[in-house]
């Protein structure tokens, strides 16, 4: 097992460096020195503004700014936000955990969702909830996040009055008070993220165990004399679960696009909302920065799904 | 002529089995099995109606889309204006009929170009195989696990003013939103194509094809990449629908199409800050996008089972 969690470190690296590669091409491509935003500015001096090519190495070959990029990042020197004038890492290590935070738990309703219904769905197929499951299904990952989210807006906090729509990083007060308002204030954006996720993985819940169900260790865990319930829970999801995970894993880009929306709408201090202001404010080095965070994040909860693949199927990890 | 042998044999059988039933081709008993599937049946009826509401309504309801009147600011639904006003007082009907159009045009044309390079790099590695192919599928490993969103409007953010500037800010974006769409999506149908090029090329048709000395380009285009679409088709019928909610998505960030080109993600954008005094603004361009994006998902679900027989869902 260390052994394969060694290989996926291994091959997890390489990927990070395509994915900066990728990054690094697109503003290399761009038109105008996106980071240059003081050296291009005309009311600084030429002469001092020849000195700060020179010191940003902005006129220097592709490579040679490429490789100052990359082993900045590697550093952790991601740079100066030219518009909150903080160090960039600062600014993602405060509005990290927040977004950790919804991400993490609208997947776990997500998955609280996904697998009784896909399971229940799958066990009794065509019945009427399996039809009604499906249809729910469609309606949850055709609609939208930023249209779930200004509908819960518009029911919970405008109409019946029950929610907060502004999320505020700083709650006054104390003990449980506190508490309540915090997860008072998290339930609709974790809803609308864990909803739209939670519609998507039902249906490959219910196909994974769809395939499952009908092979013949299933049929001998029956013969057995087996509980349905020992049979499902213990025999066919487990091994359901496993093109399950590579599936979740494969969504992990749009778990992290739907947090950005989400967190646009309910104005979540997270790291979307950092990318999204930096955009409209033409903050480059919080731009790169962030995206290289959320590329990061992407390769690592891949890395967690191989990690759960390799535990959940042995037959992988001794290959 | 060789190109035909699937296709005639299916053809030949029937007519001399003594079967009663009709003859009925392939791509009718796809229909067959498609109409068999009530909500896809539905929803063909549905996005119809929408497309020919977006295609036509401008032709009948001519009110400019851009016509400010100050005495009927935020107004809900009335016979003057069925969908209601903006805060501008502009006719609703009209933005979200034109914006409509782009929506729908975005879809199809990031489909369409998604398509294009996926069955490309798809079937390059399929047919190579080898060193060709572990490159082209590491490529579309690290496309799949790029972080797309923040990519998107990284790339917006960067080239919007140059390609607005080149081509016009309408058709420059356009394009612009289009191409990174597109170039966002292409990685499963590569690796669709892939799978039906490695199944295929063992088929016998293949080999026989192969044995009369029939060329690679000739024995893919042919044979192979015809008997390949089925899938292919499912997965772009999905994918019009994803590009539309993409390009919803940049919109309502603030950062697709211009402020003053009302597609259905742009108007949800102006409306959001005004749920509480005008529902309807922001309901009816949201509700367009749930339909279109509603009806696509189920009309390729029934295209699923229609075209892909095996797979018993």
């Amino acid at each position: 097992m260390s052994r394969y969690i060694i290989r996926r470190l291994l091959i997890a690296v390489p990927s990070l460096f395509g994915i900066s590669i990728v990054l690094f091409t697109v503003l290399a491509l761009a038109p105008g020195d996106p980071f240059g935003e003081l050296a291009t500015n005309p009311n600084v001096p030429p002469a001092v503004q020849a000195a700060l090519r020179a010191k940003f190495g902005l006129d220097d070959p592709v490579y040679v700014r490429y490789l100052h990029w990359f082993v900045a990042m590697m550093h952790g020197d991601w740079g100066f936000s030219f518009v909150s004038r903080v160090d960039v890492d600062t600014l993602i290590w405060q509005r990290l955990p927040t977004t950790l935070l919804v991400i993490g738990s609208s997947q776990v309703l997500a998955l609280l969702i996904a697998l009784p219904v896909g399971v229940i769905a799958a066990t009794r197929p065509y019945s009427i909830f399996d039809q009604v499951a499906n249809t729910f299904a469609f309606i949850g990952f055709s609609l939208p996040t930023f249209f779930t989210g200004i509908l819960f807006i518009l029911l919970f906090s405008i109409k019946l009055d029950w929610l907060p729509f502004v999320y505020k990083a700083d709650i006054a007060g104390t003990g449980w008070h506190w508490f309540w308002e915090c997860v008072k204030q998290a339930i609709m954006p974790v809803a609308v993220l864990g909803l739209f996720q939670g519609a998507s993985w039902t249906r490959y819940v219910r196909s994974a165990v769809l395939d499952v169900i009908r092979l013949e260790y299933v049929t001998t865990a029956r013969a057995k004399g087996l509980t349905e319930t020992t049979v499902v829970v213990k025999h066919v999801v487990r091994n359901a679960l496993i093109p399950v995970v590579t599936l979740v894993a494969l969504q992990m880009p749009a778990v992290f696009g739907g947090a950005i929306i989400t967190e646009q709408i309910f104005r979540i201090p997270g790291i979307g909302a950092l990318l999204i202001s930096s955009i409209l404010a033409n903050d480059t080095p919080v731009i790169m920065a962030v995206t290289f965070v959320f590329a990061a994040l992407v390769i690592l909860f891949n890395l967690m799904a191989d990690v759960l693949y390799g535990w959940l199927d042995p037959r992988i990890s001794y290959r | 002529m060789a190109g035909s042998t699937h296709a005639l044999a299916t053809d030949r059988v029937p007519a001399a089995a003594v079967v009663p039933r009709k003859h009925v081709s392939r791509g009718r008993e796809a229909w067959r099995r498609f109409r068999r599937h009530r909500l896809a049946g539905a929803s063909a009826i549905v996005l119809l109606s929408i497309v020919v509401a977006v295609v036509f309504g401008p032709l009948l309801w001519q009110v400019p889309i851009n016509d400010i009147d100050f005495k009927a600011t935020l107004a809900g639904p009335s016979w003057a204006h069925p969908l209601g006003t903006d805060d501008l007082g502009q006719d609703l009907l009209a933005r979200v009929l034109y914006g409509g159009h782009i929506s729908l045009a975005v879809g199809l044309a990031a489909m369409m170009f998604s398509i294009f390079v996926g069955t490309l790099i798809g079937a390059i590695a399929g047919v190579s195989r080898g060193s060709i192919d572990a490159a082209l599928m590491w490529l579309t490993d690290l496309f799949l696990s790029l972080p797309q969103l923040p990519l998107l409007l990284l790339i917006i953010y960067l080239f919007r003013d140059a390609l607005s500037k080149l081509a016009g800010p309408e058709f420059g974006v356009f394009m612009l939103i289009v191409v990174v769409i597109g170039a966002f999506r292409w990685m499963s149908v590569a690796r669709l194509v892939r799978a039906q090029f490695f199944s295929l090329r063992e088929k016998e048709f293949v080999e026989a094809a192969r044995a009369l000395g029939a060329s690679t380009t000739r024995q893919v285009i042919h044979h192979i990449l015809p008997n390949s679409l089925g899938p292919v088709i499912v997965a772009g019928t999905i994918d019009v629908a994803n590009a539309i909610i993409a390009e919803s998505t940049l919109s309502f960030l603030g950062l697709g199409f211009p402020p003053d080109i009302p597609t259905w993600g742009r108007i949800l954008y102006d409306a959001k800050d005004y749920v509480d005094v005008a529902p309807h603004w922001a309901l009816f361009p949201g509700g367009a996008i749930f339909l279109t994006v509603l009806t696509i998902n189920f009309i390729g679900d029934g295209l699923r089972d229609a075209l892909d027989p095996r797979k018993v869902m």
